[in-house]
C-alpha cells in the first residue's frame, strides 16, 4: 500500500501558515462581526422575551455533537449590504443532530437586519433544500421572517416559488419537514410552515396570515387583530394549520425535538459496521503551512492527502501515466474515498486518466473527492492536436454522469473549465467547500487583463491611435476588479460554494460528509404522491 | 469448646465485623435478620440466617434465642446497642443454656444505672464527679443536693444512656424545671424518671478506657481512647491514643478503669468512659458490651477484641501481663453518616447507586451497591480507621481515605469529616467536648451551598453524553463544529431551585473542553461512573451515577430540565367561558358580581347526552353573563366573562 510521505520545508511552511493565518482570520472575523451584530440585539429581543437566533440555534440541537454549518458568508457585501453583515443572507444553517437526528437545520437570522429576505437569502434556502433532499435529511426550521426585502422584491418572486415546489416535493418524497414559528410569517412567508409537515407555533409570537391587519384593512375594509386573524391560538384551535400551540421559544423548540424523537428516522437506516482505522500519520494542523504564499508556486497535492487519509495511504491510480492529475484511492475513517487532484493543468492523458478512473468509481459505488487547484486545461497546438477538447469533454461526461456522490473542496485556483472537469457547483456536487485562499474564477485577473488590453489595443490600432496610459489602465483595472470579485469570500457569498472552511478541519468535514453520503444511500424512504396534506 | 457455633444478635457493619473474626477463628455463624434486611450483606456473610420479623425485631429477645437453639448456636453475641446492655436478655441466654458473649447480668444491670454504678466505683476509689445518686428522688432533696454540688450541673436519668437523656443547668434558678423535665423524658424514653445529679465541666475531653476481663479473674486495660468530637453527646471522632494523656497519667487511669470494672465482677471486654480536665479525671459511666470505636483499640495494640470476647466466652484466659500491652502508633476513626450536615444533619434515606470504600484504610461496613437505606436503623453507614507511626500520619491517611471513598445516592456527612479532619484545631489535638459546637460551628459544611458552577457544567456535560451516538464524547467529532460553537443554556435541579449553567463544547488541543460562565476545564474524559478533567486548581474527578434520570453526585442529586414543558401561559386560564361544543345550558351557577374561583364550577352545559360542568379558568369577579337556562349555544361561544383578580 502506497504510504505517503512528506517533505515540508520548514522556512516556507511557517510563511505559508502565516498566509493562510491571515485567510482564515478575514472569514472567521465576518462571521464574529455577523454574531456581535445579532448580540447588539439580546436586550431588544430579551423584552419582548425572544432568544436569539444563535440561543434558539444551540437549545435545538443536541448539547455536544457535532455541528457543520453551511453558507455561513452567503450575502457578504451583496444587496445593499454595506457593512458585511448581510454574511448568512438572513439564516444560521447547517447540519447537525436534534434528539439524536442528524438533519438540516435552519434558523432565521431576525436579528440582524430584521432577518429580511434577498435574493442570496433565498438562493441559499433552496440550496438548503436541495441538501435535505439529496441526503434525505429532514428540515427543521426554526422561523421568523422579517418578510421580502422589498428593494429586490423582483427577483425573490420567481425563485420563491420554487422553494414551495420543493417543500411540497420533499414531503412526497418521504423527508419530514418540522417548523417552529416564532414570529411573523406573512404572505408568501405563511406558505413555508404551511407546506410543513408539522408545524409549532408559539403562542402570542407566532402570526400566520396572507394579508396582515393593516393591508387587509386597505384591501377590504376588514378590522382585525394580530391574534385574530393569524395568532398561534387560532391556528392551532380552529382553523387547524398548526399542529402544535408552544408556551415560548423554547417551549417550541423542546416541542420540535419531541416531534424528532418520536418518529423512527433512524430505523430506516441499518446500523453502520464498527470501523477501525488508524489516523493520518501527520497532524492536521499541516494543511496551513502546505500551500504556497505566494499563488503561483506549484505544490504537491498529496501533501494535502497525506493529512486527510487514514494512515496516510493512498493508492494512487496510473501514476506513471501523467503526472499532472493525480487520481487514487483513500480511506477515511474506514469509509472509502476516492481522489482527484491536480499537480498541474488537465492534459489531454490527463482528462483520459481521470475520465476513466470516475467510471471506475462509478461502477465501484466509491464516492469521489475533488482537490481543485487548477489553471485549466492545457492551451497550444500540441494539445490541441492530442485532442485536448475531445478529452476534456469525456473528461466531462464522466464528472456529469457519475452517480455516486462528487465532493468538492478547492484548495487552491479552479479556473476555467478545468472548475467543469473537476465538479464546480454548476455539476452539482454534494457539497463544495472552499479554502478561504482559493480563488473560483473563468480566469485570472492579470490573464483576463493581458487579453483585453491585446483586444483593444488591436482595435486602437485599427482605429489610428494607440493610447498607452489608457492600456495600462484597462489592464490593471480589469486585473483588479476579476481579482477582488474572485477571491473565496466573493465567491462564497455567491453561493458558489457551501462555506468555507479552515483547512484544519478539512478531514472531518470529509469524514461527516462521506457519513452523510452513506446513509443517505442506505435509507429507504417512505414517499407518496402528493406531500402529506394537512386535511 | 463449649461452643461450636455463634448467633450474632445484630445488624449492619458489626454484624459482618464480628462474624469476619468469628469465621477466621473456624466458627460457624449465625445471622438474624428483619424485614428490610433481607437479603444485606451481614446475611450473606453469615453461614445461616433466620429471619425474626419485623423492623424492631432485633431487639425481641425470646425470638432471637429461639433462633439459637433452633439452629444450634451455642452462643449469642449482641453487639452493641440492641439488646447488648440488657440484663434480661442476658439472663434469658443463661437460661436458656446458651453463653451469652459479653459479662453477666449482674455486671450489666448494675452498671446499666448511672446512680448504682457511680455509688460503686466509688467505693473502689475511682475519682468522681461530684454528685448525687441517691435513692431519695424527691424535688426537694434534689435541690438542696444540686445547690451542694454547684454549678453548672447535670441532670441525667440514671437509666439513660448514648448522651440521651441529659439537661444541662448552669444557675440554681433553673434547676427546679429542669428536673420536671428531665424526669419526664427519662420516664417516656427509659421507663424509669430516676434522676443523678453531677457537677458539670467546662469543655473537658472525652477519654475513655477499654478494659478486657478473663473468667479467671485477670483484668487489663488496652489504653484509652479519645472521644471528645461530639455532637449533641454523639461521638464523631475516636483516636487512641489521646493527645491528652501521657505515659505518667496512663497507668493511673488505667489502673481507676481495673477497678472499675473488678467491682462489679467484670468478664469480658468493656468500656470505662471518664471526662478529663485541668483538674484530673473523673468516672462518667462503663458501658458493659464492645464499642462502636473498638477498632482505634484494635490498630494500635495489634489485639482482636472480638477475637477475645469469644476467647473469654469458651473460658480463656488473657495471656499476657499489664505491662506487655503496648500501644504502637495512632489511630483515628470517623464515622460516615447517611445525614446531611448542611441541613442540621437531618437523616437521609435512598438507594445505595455506588458503594466503593477506601482500600487503604479499614472501611467497617454492611454495605452493598443497590441496597436501600431506610429510616429504620441508626444511620452510620460505615466507620473509616486509619493508622500511622504517628497521629498526623494516621489523620492524612484518614483523609485520603475518606476522600477515595465513593458513596451516591444520598448525602452524607463526608465533606464535614473531611474539613473537620483538615481543621487546624484538630490537627493540633487540642479538641475538647465543646469543639464542635464552638470552633468548629461556623464551617462550610454545616450550611446548605449552592453547587460550584464547574459541578455543574460537568454535570450538564454528563446528561449531554448521555444520549450517545453523535453526543458521545467518544466520537471523532464530539464537540466539533466549522463555524462558532453553540452556547447551551443548561437548566437543572436539584428538586429545590432551578440552576442555570452556560456551557459550550468544543475540541481543545489536550482534548474536550467545556467552557463556562466560571471558567474553563479541560481535557475531559468520561468513563463508566467517573468524569475527569483539568482545570485551573489541577486535576479533577467526579463520580456519578444515574437513577432513571436523576443524575446523582457526591452530596447532589440533579435532573434536566432544560427541555422541561412550559408552564402554560403563566397558569393563567381562560377568563371567558366558552362552551366547549354546540348544546344546551341547563344550569347556570353565578351572576354578576359574584367572585369566584379557578376551577370552580360556573354552568352545565348538555350536549350528547351528557352533562358537562364548565368551570372557570381564573378566579375573579364575574362581569356579563350572556347566557341563561335554556340557552342553546354554539362551540366556543363565550357564556360568561370573568374579570380577574389584580396581581
Amino acid at each position: 500500500m502506497g504510504i505517503l510521505t512528506s517533505q515540508i520545508e520548514e522556512e516556507a511552511f511557517a510563511l505559508n501558515a502565516a498566509r493562510m493565518g491571515e485567510a482564515v482570520a478575514e472569514f472567521r472575523a465576518v462571521e464574529t462581526q455577523v454574531e456581535a451584530a445579532a448580540e447588539a440585539q439580546r436586550e431588544r429581543y430579551a423584552k419582548r422575551k425572544m432568544l436569539l437566533p444563535r440561543e434558539r440555534l444551540a437549545l435545538l440541537l443536541d448539547p455536544g455533537a457535532p455541528f457543520m454549518e453551511l453558507c455561513a458568508l452567503a450575502g457578504y457585501m451583496r444587496y445593499g449590504d454595506r457593512d458585511g453583515t448581510g454574511a448568512g443572507a438572513g439564516a444560521i444553517a447547517g447540519i447537525g443532530w436534534v434528539s439524536g437526528v442528524r438533519c438540516v437545520v435552519v434558523v432565521d437570522n431576525f436579528a440582524v437586519k430584521g432577518g429580511t429576505v434577498t435574493p442570496d437569502g433565498l438562493a441559499k434556502k433552496l440550496r438548503l433544500q436541495e441538501v435535505a433532499r439529496e441526503n434525505r435529511l429532514p428540515l427543521v426550521s426554526l422561523s421568523q421572517s422579517g418578510g421580502a426585502n422589498l428593494s429586490y422584491a423582483h427577483e425573490v418572486f420567481i425563485p420563491g416559488g420554487r422553494g414551495f415546489a420543493n417543500q411540497a416535493r420533499l414531503s412526497a418524497l418521504g423527508i419530514p419537514q418540522i417548523t417552529v414559528v416564532h414570529g411573523s410569517a406573512t404572505a408568501g412567508g405563511a406558505y413555508q410552515p404551511g407546506l410543513s409537515d408539522y408545524t409549532i407555533m408559539v403562542r402570542g409570537q407566532a402570526t400566520m396570515y396572507l394579508a396582515g391587519p393593516p393591508l387587509l384593512k386597505a384591501a377590504t375594509g376588514e378590522v382585525a387583530t394580530d391574534e385574530e386573524l393569524g395568532g398561534a391560538e387560532m391556528h392551532c384551535t380552529v382553523a387547524g394549520t398548526g399542529d402544535y400551540l408552544a408556551e415560548n421559544d423554547a417551549d417550541g423548540i423542546r416541542l420540535a425535538r419531541e416531534v424528532m424523537a418520536a418518529l423512527p428516522w433512524r430505523d430506516a437506516v441499518p446500523p453502520a459496521p464498527a470501523r477501525e482505522f488508524v489516523p493520518p500519520l501527520y497532524p492536521a494542523s499541516d494543511l496551513m503551512g502546505i500551500v504556497p504564499a505566494d499563488a503561483r508556486q506549484p505544490y504537491d497535492c498529496r501533501e494535502i492527502l497525506a493529512r486527510l487519509a487514514d494512515g496516510s495511504v493512498f493508492l494512487e491510480f496510473k501514476p506513471e501515466y501523467d503526472a499532472q492529475t493525480i487520481c487514487g484511492h483513500m480511506k477515511v475513517e474506514g469509509l472509502a474515498c476516492a481522489v482527484i487532484g491536480n499537480n498541474g493543468p488537465i492534459t489531454a492523458q490527463g482528462a483520459a486518466k481521470a475520465g476513466q478512473f470516475i467510471q471506475l468509481c462509478d461502477q465501484g459505488n466509491v464516492p469521489i473527492l475533488f482537490l481543485h487547484n487548477t489553471t485549466g486545461f492545457l492551451v497550444g497546438t500540441e494539445p490541441e492536436r492530442a485532442g485536448i477538447i475531445k478529452h476534456g469533454s469525456k473528461m466531462i461526461q464522466a464528472v456529469a454522469n457519475a452517480r455516486v456522490p462528487k465532493i468538492s473542496i478547492v484548495v487552491g485556483g479552479s479556473y476555467g473549465a478545468g472548475n467543469y472537469a473537476m465538479c464546480g457547483r454548476g455539476f452539482d456536487p454534494r457539497f463544495i467547500f472552499s479554502w478561504p485562499n482559493s480563488r473560483t474564477s473563468v480566469m485570472g485577473g492579470a490573464q483576463a487583463g493581458k487579453v483585453l488590453r491585446i483586444v483593444t489595443e488591436a482595435k486602437m490600432r485599427a482605429a489610428g491611435a494607440v493610447d498607452a496610459a489608457k492600456l495600462d489602465a484597462l489592464e490593471s483595472g480589469t486585473a483588479q476588479m476579476l481579482e477582488a470579485q474572485t477571491t473565496a469570500l466573493m465567491s462564497s457569498a455567491r453561493l458558489e460554494d457551501d462555506g468555507i472552511i479552515d483547512p484544519r478541519d478539512t478531514r472531518d468535514v470529509l469524514a461527516m460528509v462521506l457519513n452523510i453520503c452513506r446513509e443517505a444511500e442506505v435509507r429507504t424512504l417512505q414517499g407518496n404522491t402528493f406531500g402529506v396534506a394537512r386535511l | 469448646m463449649s461452643f461450636e457455633t455463634i448467633l450474632i444478635a445484630n445488624r449492619g457493619e458489626i454484624a459482618c465485623r464480628i462474624i469476619r473474626t468469628a469465621k477466621a477463628m473456624g466458627y460457624r455463624t449465625v445471622a438474624v435478620y428483619t424485614g428490610p434486611d433481607e437479603g444485606a450483606p451481614h446475611v450473606l456473610a453469615a453461614d445461616a440466617a433466620v429471619h425474626i420479623g419485623a423492623a424492631m425485631a432485633y431487639l425481641d429477645g425470646a425470638r432471637i434465642i429461639d433462633a439459637a437453639l433452633r439452629l444450634g448456636a451455642g452462643a449469642v453475641h449482641p453487639g452493641y446497642g440492641f439488646l447488648s446492655e440488657n440484663a434480661g436478655f442476658a439472663r434469658a441466654c443463661r437460661d436458656a443454656g446458651l453463653v451469652f458473649i459479653g459479662p453477666g447480668p449482674e455486671a450489666i444491670a448494675l452498671m446499666g444505672s448511672k446512680a448504682e454504678a457511680k455509688r460503686v466505683v466509688e467505693l473502689a476509689g475511682v475519682p468522681c464527679l461530684p454528685g448525687y445518686a441517691g435513692s431519695d428522688q424527691s424535688n426537694a432533696v434534689l435541690l438542696a443536693e444540686g445547690a451542694r454540688v454547684g454549678f453548672p450541673l447535670m441532670v441525667k436519668a440514671a437509666m439513660g444512656g448514648g448522651g440521651k437523656g441529659m439537661r444541662l443547668v448552669r444557675e440554681e434558678g433553673a434547676l427546679a424545671e429542669a428536673l420536671e423535665r428531665a424526669r419526664s423524658e427519662a420516664v417516656k424514653a427509659f421507663g424509669d424518671g430516676t434522676l443523678i445529679l453531677e457537677r458539670a465541666l467546662e469543655a473537658p475531653r472525652h477519654v475513655e478506657i477499654q478494659v478486657l476481663a478473663d473468667g479467671q479473674g485477670n483484668v487489663l486495660h488496652l489504653g484509652e481512647r479519645d472521644c471528645s468530637v461530639q455532637r449533641r453527646h454523639q461521638k464523631v471522632v475516636e483516636e487512641a491514643p489521646s493527645p491528652s494523656v501521657d505515659g505518667a497519667l496512663r497507668p493511673v487511669m488505667g489502673a481507676a478503669a481495673v477497678q472499675a470494672a473488678r467491682a462489679c465482677g467484670y468478664v469480658g471486654a468493656g468500656t470505662v468512659e471518664f471526662l478529663l480536665d485541668g483538674d484530673g479525671f473523673h468516672f462518667l459511666e462503663m458501658n458493659t458490651r464492645l464499642q462502636v470505636e473498638h477498632p482505634v483499640t484494635e490498630a494500635v495494640t495489634g489485639i482482636d477484641l472480638v477475637e477475645w470476647q469469644i476467647r473469654v466466652a469458651q473460658g480463656e484466659a488473657l495471656p499476657w501481663r499489664q505491662d506487655e500491652i503496648t500501644l504502637s502508633g495512632h489511630a483515628i476513626e470517623v464515622r460516615l453518616y447517611a445525614e446531611d450536615p448542611a441541613q442540621g444533619f437531618l437523616p437521609q434515606t435512598g438507594r445505595l447507586l455506588r458503594w466503593r470504600p477506601a482500600s487503604r484504610v479499614r472501611v467497617d461496613h454492611g454495605l452493598a451497591e443497590g441496597q436501600v437505606i431506610g429510616a429504620e436503623y441508626d444511620p452510620m453507614l460505615a466507620k473509616l480507621i486509619a493508622h500511622g507511626p504517628d497521629r498526623d500520619t494516621a489523620r492524612q491517611r484518614l483523609i485520603r481515605g475518606l476522600e477515595e471513598t465513593e458513596v451516591l445516592g444520598l448525602r452524607t456527612n463526608k465533606a464535614f469529616l473531611v474539613n473537620l479532619l483538615r481543621d487546624e484545631g484538630f490537627a493540633g489535638g487540642e479538641t475538647t467536648t465543646a469543639f464542635l459546637e464552638r470552633e468548629f460551628a461556623g464551617d462550610a459544611s454545616l450550611a446548605p451551598a449552592a453547587p460550584r458552577g464547574e459541578v455543574l457544567a460537568l454535570a450538564a456535560f454528563i446528561f449531554a453524553a448521555r444520549r450517545g451516538g453523535a453526543s458521545d464524547p467518544g466520537h471523532p467529532r464530539f464537540g466539533w463544529g466549522n463555524g462558532p460553537r453553540p452556547v447551551v443554556r443548561f437548566r437543572l435541579t436539584d428538586g429545590g431551585a432551578v440552576h442555570e449553567v452556560v456551557v459550550t463544547f468544543r475540541r481543545g488541543v489536550a482534548g474536550l473542553e467545556l467552557v463556562h460562565d466560571g471558567g474553563l476545564l479541560e481535557a475531559v474524559t468520561l468513563e463508566q461512573g467517573l468524569c475527569r478533567y483539568r482545570s485551573g486548581g489541577g486535576d479533577g474527578s467526579l463520580v456519578f451515577a444515574f437513577d432513571g434520570d436523576v443524575l446523582h453526585l457526591e452530596g447532589l442529586a440533579l435532573r434536566d430540565v432544560t427541555h422541561a414543558p412550559a408552564e402554560a401561559a403563566d397558569t393563567r386560564g381562560e377568563a371567558a367561558l366558552r362552551a366547549p361544543m354546540a348544546g344546551t345550558v341547563i344550569s347556570v351557577a353565578v351572576v354578576p358580581g359574584d367572585a369566584v374561583e379557578k376551577g370552580q364550577v360556573l354552568a352545565v352545559l348538555e350536549a350528547m347526552k351528557m352533562e358537562h360542568p364548565l368551570r372557570a379558568g381564573v378566579a375573579g369577579r364575574v362581569g356579563a353573563v350572556s347566557v341563561a337556562v335554556g340557552g342553546q349555544v354554539k362551540a366556543r361561544q363565550v357564556l360568561l366573562e370573568i374579570e380577574g383578580d389584580e396581581e
